[in-house]
């Protein structure tokens, strides 16, 4: 199971790099994207306190960002 | 004026999306000037009949020069309420005693078993350094702290971004190892042994007896005053400027478990054929989880607003796999406000250990857990944000959602009285949040 993993992960990294090359912007073409809500972590505080929330409440955590310990929530 | 700035402000977003991504706080990058910039929320979350929650977030940014940053983040949180034991519920009233062995509680005929002593405050500190450390590339470390009344989190964290073609693309890795320690008032439970239930005083000539009996027994279910775990994460992402409107992100994490992860305050029901609870056990989970999880995340710019959609995937070696999607419109109302729309859906499946209860006369298997958080169950979340920029610049913010969760039956038969029960019971919240940032 963890070899199938690795192995579709790999794939999945190698296709994407391969594609990135051809992807993106010019520096010039970045008034959209440089905006703050567009930042991947615009809501942070709020992508903490849910973090929290549903670590406590549910089975999966993580993913967007570290899984971790943290906290004996019940 | 402009152009100057443009290239700082972009590789800020790349550095805080990188952080976003490698699990760092909010390292939301300053521009050019080198003033603290604070976030700043107040949540309360409340569950009918349960937990209730308030936490408070103090968040504070600093830009030290040439994408120097330190962040640092203070949360306290209040817990007060109760939470399911994982005994069944049954047709009659039952007499629980409380983890810590000290005094009983009753549950009602029909209801759910709730431990109604639940009570806590955290409080958690983190602070994270990111700099460059080579042409295109940074490095991020940070401390995390977290203390409860019973609980004890400590990690460190340090990742690496590295931008190429013409940044509009980042690959990160990042490392992180947490060391937790749980202290359960009356002791770690002994897996599997008999919950025992403490007689009620009754001025009888047997109560001193009585009562030292009932020592003996509950000190027969101790093992230890604490116990501890250590989680190794690693994550590797990717972040790709799609198009002048478009940001991807790719995530794969690995997280590795090793020590105590089963939970001391609960129990499982042992039932005879008619349904009926005939004994009460302590759970017992592996002493090791395995977890992968493959995230993606596309934001779109779009001309009213922006777009912010998630998948997560999750499977772990304890058999439960998860399915996350999590969606954000954002609708700009004026040039200084906007409305925010949020939906969430969770699956997962249960653990392969997950037992609503135990069946009297079968062997007690090597891990059982009744806790409803390891069995199968879907969740959404749906909620409306709304934020208005200040004429000071500062930006205050409302937000109210609603989070349901139904737990499912994963297949168990339901022998007898507990047909005529709610074994698997919704859970209703309402969480409201004001965030104030300056």
């Amino acid at each position: 199971m963890r070899h199938k993993v690795l192995k579709i992960s790999s794939l999945l990294l190698l296709v994407q790099l391969a594609g990135c090359a051809s992807l993106g912007v010019q520096p010039w073409e970045r008034d959209l994207l440089a905006k703050d809500e567009m930042a991947l972590d615009a809501e942070g505080v709020d992508l903490a306190l849910d973090d929290h929330i549903y670590f406590s409440k549910e089975a999966t955590s993580g993913g967007r960002a570290f899984a971790g310990g943290g906290c004996g929530c019940n | 004026m402009q152009l100057m700035n443009k290239p700082i402000n972009i590789s800020s977003a790349l550095a805080a999306a990188t952080c976003a991504l490698l699990g760092a706080p909010n390292a939301n990058a300053a521009d050019t000037d080198e003033l603290w910039k604070f976030d700043t929320a107040l949540m309360y979350y409340g569950e009918v009949d349960r937990v209730t929650a308030v936490e408070a977030i103090i968040g504070a940014t600093k830009d030290f020069g040439d994408e120097h940053i330190f962040s640092g983040k203070v949360t306290i949180d209040g817990l007060t309420g109760a939470s399911a034991t994982g005994a069944v519920a049954q047709p009659v009233a039952q007499t629980f005693t409380r983890p810590s062995g000290d005094g009983n509680y009753v549950t009602g005929a029909g209801e759910t078993p709730l431990d109604d002593t639940f009570h806590d405050t955290r409080v958690q500190l983190t602070a994270q350094w990111t700099q460059p450390i080579a042409e295109n590339m940074r490095a991020s470390g940070g401390v995390n702290f977290s203390n409860e009344y019973d609980y004890m989190s400590f990690a460190v964290n340090g990742s690496v971004a590295y931008d190429l073609n013409q940044k509009n693309t980042t690959l990160s890795l990042g490392l992180s190892y947490a060391f937790d320690t749980i202290k359960p008032e009356g002791g770690i439970p002994l897996a599997f042994s008999s919950v025992a239930i403490k007689p009620y005083s009754d001025d009888s000539e047997n109560e001193q007896e009585n009562e030292n009996e009932y020592e003996d027994d509950f000190n027969r279910t101790r093992v230890d005053d604490s116990d501890n775990k250590n989680t190794i994460d690693l994550m590797l992402g990717l972040t790709q400027v799609i198009n002048r409107r478009m940001i991807m992100q790719f995530n794969y994490g690995l997280s590795l478990v090793d020590g105590y992860t089963t939970d001391p305050f609960k129990i499982l029901s042992v039932v005879n054929e008619q349904g009926l609870t005939q004994d009460l056990l302590y759970e017992n989970r592996p002493d090791t989880r395995t977890r992968n999880s493959f995230y993606w995340q596309t934001k779109y710019a779009l001309d009213f607003g922006v777009a912010d959609i998630s998948y997560r995937f999750a499977t772990d070696d304890w058999k439960i796999d998860s399915h996350t999607i999590d969606s954000r419109l954002r609708i700009n109302l004026s040039d200084t406000s906007y409305l925010q729309p949020h939906f969430r859906y969770y699956q997962q499946g249960a653990a392969e250990f997950y037992r609503p209860f135990l069946m009297e006369g079968d062997n007690v298997p090597e891990f059982a857990s009744a806790d409803y958080r390891l069995g199968e169950m879907t969740a959404y979340t749906v909620g409306l944000k709304y934020g208005m920029e200040l004429d000071n610049g500062d930006e205050l913010a409302f937000r109210l959602e609603y989070y349901q969760q139904t737990p499912k039956n994963a297949g168990f038969n339901e022998p007898g009285a507990l047909q005529d029960v709610d074994l698997y019971p919704s859970l209703k919240a309402v969480i409201a949040q004001v965030s104030y940032r300056f």
